[in-house]
């Protein structure tokens, strides 16, 4: 068995909260209400749960950031923003297993002492955020929101929070100004949104997959769901998403000791066409590349920072033999030149600079010096802004320059 | 168009209900805005002045809030929205001969609105279904696994319905 929340989905009616329960959903909840919130952050922790928004940061370690006794408010914020390209698997959940979130939700509340949580939903999740929002009517009409949740003493209101349109409010403290009314630019860290987040209290921000897989963790227990992908410190199953030149793009639900090689050939289907694999974008656009001779690699947080590149979000996006990489490369700084937040001068400027560098290379008339001052650039981005959106850019840009140097070269007007 | 702005009933009791949700009301503008948004079709400088009023701060923090956000809109769209994603998922996918579509079948370039009102078009970036690339919405409505023979129909379809 490698699958948790995907068990059901090509079910009709999976999204139901009858269904759910059917399946054994809420049984979970019923379980940690009868244990102390310390021990279901403690199961948390053993899970070695780890943050599924990018980061990969533990998510019970998070939790226990939050101070027990604060006389503030705590909350719990849900970042359903989902916007790094080339991942889709939280509107997934959304629109397909939502009461999983929701069980996941109040059980992490419950673990952290938590009686509001806000999830905030991006502003083009139309379709997702009805389904989400019949998800949470049924689960409120059911009293499992609300006071006194199945006669436990434990209350929670949860609130949705649709975005407006902006990548950077998926970066946590972006999200959380955002949330308070204001224009999404991140914070200074530290104060970490744990001891101060949002309307100045303490606050856990977790992504909606994280939340979702709680449920399966309280109800297995922790040792049962690392073994579900043993792997040191990356136990346990995730949702992979694969995207581009396969023949089966999609989620797929993996034990985290899959290879890339797996995810490509064994579950999507292989290259489309039945090309050659060029390159890949391993875990969305914010992340450096790999080449072909590297996919042998463990999809885990671990693995592929040994290889210089990260498992983000898990947006893995194929690209295959004819591609153009300069014209990538313009549509991926494009990308963050657009949503670059403007408040830090290198990452505004920046992002800018690359992309008209890059379409200049691409209209051919560039010259060799805009290659290295691309590199440069680049160079001068990273750890030098208030938020890492400014790396997202340069990491991979760097790799995509340094790797396909042949192909920019070919371009310039001064080519050999 | 009269100066007038007011919520509906509808609209006015989402609004009362949305400002039990937060702890301050600066946190209820997002949502409000969606609300004004919703009612009045666009948000211009009337409509913000209502919302401002009804949430009792100040006409520029509301401005401030509303400019940074792409979806909030200050002029009126056409009847039909289109937003074509063209990033990366739907490029490797073929976005570019879906955007040829656009220029052939509505002559309309990013953010242009036609001159009988109904079509605004405009390209954005990935709205999170990269499985089912390349894909647009249509009036928030996402449509997958577009193709060129499809596209054309979709907005000759839309054409018709005008
Ligand atoms: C530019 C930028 C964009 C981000 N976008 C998202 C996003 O769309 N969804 C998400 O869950 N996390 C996103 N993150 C990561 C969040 O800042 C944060 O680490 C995450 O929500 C924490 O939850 P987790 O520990 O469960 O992963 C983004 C980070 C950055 C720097
Ligand atoms: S790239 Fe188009 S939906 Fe993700």
């Amino acid at each position: 068995m490698t699958k948790l929340l995907t068990k059901h989905i090509h079910e009709s009616g999976c999204e139901t909260l009858n269904f759910y329960v059917a399946h054994g959903g809420y049984s979970a909840l019923k379980k940690a209400f009868k244990m102390k919130p310390e021990e279901v952050m403690e199961e948390v922790k053993k899970a070695s749960l780890r943050g599924r928004g990018g980061a990969g940061f533990p998510a019970g370690i998070k939790w226990s950031f939050v101070p027990k006794d604060s006389d503030k408010p705590k909350y719990l914020v849900v970042n359903a923003d989902e916007s790094e390209p080339g991942t889709f698997k939280d509107r997934l959940i959304l629109e397909k297993m939502a009461h999983y979130l929701l069980e996941g939700i109040i059980i992490s509340s419950y673990a952290v002492g938590i009686h509001h949580c806000y999830i905030y939903v991006r502003g083009e999740f139309w379709e997702p955020v009805k389904a989400l929002q019949k998800a949470l009517e049924e689960a409120y009409s059911r009293g499992y929101f609300g006071k006194n949740i199945l006669g436990s003493g434990f209350d929670l209101e949860c609130t949705i929070h649709r975005g407006a349109g902006a990548y950077i409010c998926g970066e946590e403290t972006g999200l959380l100004e955002s949330l308070e009314g204001k224009p999404g630019r991140p914070r200074n860290k530290p104060p970490f949104p744990a001891l101060i987040g949002a309307f100045g209290c303490p606050t856990v921000v977790n992504n909606v997959e994280t939340i979702a897989y709680v449920p399966s963790i309280i109800e297995l227990g922790a040792e049962k769901y690392l073994q579900m992908g043993p792997h040191q410190n990356n136990g346990g199953v995730k949702m992979y998403c694969i995207s581009g030149h396969v023949k089966k793009p999609g989620v797929y639900e993996l034990p985290m000791n899959t290879t890339l090689r797996q995810l490509i050939y064994d579950h999507a289907g292989g290259i489309l066409g039945d090309r050659e694999l060029k390159m890949v974008i391993p875990g969305g656009s914010s992340t450096p590349i790999l080449m072909p001779d590297q996919i042998d690699v463990m999809m885990d947080f671990d693995e592929l920072k040994k290889l210089g590149t990260f498992l983000g979000s898990a947006g893995t996006m194929i690209v295959a033999e004819g591609t153009d990489i300069v014209e990538l490369a313009a549509v991926i700084a494009k990308f963050y030149a657009h949503e670059s937040c403007g408040q830090c001068t290198p990452c505004r400027e920046g992002t800018d600079w690359i992309y008209q560098l890059v379409l200049k290379i691409h209209a051919g008339e560039g010259t060799k010096a805009d290659i290295d001052r691309i590199l440069d650039i680049c160079n001068n981005m990273k750890g030098q802004t208030i938020c890492v959106l400014s790396d997202a850019l340069a990491d991979p840009m760097k790799s995509i320059v340094t790797k396909f140097r042949h192909e920019f070269e070919a371009r310039v007007v001064d080519a050999a | 168009m009269s100066n007038e702005r007011k919520f509906s009933p509808e609209t006015e009791a989402q609004f009362q209900k949305l400002l039990t949700r937060y702890p301050t009301r600066l946190a209820a503008l997002i949502p409000t805005l969606w609300l004004g948004q919703e009612e009045f079709g666009h948000l211009d400088r009337t409509a913000l002045a209502y919302v401002a009023e009804r949430l009792e701060l100040p006409m520029s923090q509301v401005v401030n809030t509303c400019t940074f956000y792409t979806m909030f809109t200050p002029v009126a769209r056409g009847k039909f929205h289109i937003e074509l994603c063209t990033n990366v998922a739907c490029w490797l996918r073929g976005c570019r001969e879906i955007q040829q579509v656009v220029e052939d079948e509505l002559g309309l370039k990013h953010k242009q609105t036609s001159a009988d009102g109904m079509f605004t078009y405009e390209e954005v970036e990935c709205l999170a279904a990269c499985d089912k690339a390349p894909m647009c919405q249509v009036n928030g409505a996402d449509t997958y696994n577009l193709t060129p023979e499809s596209f054309r129909e979709l907005i000759r379809g839309l054409k018709s319905k005008g």
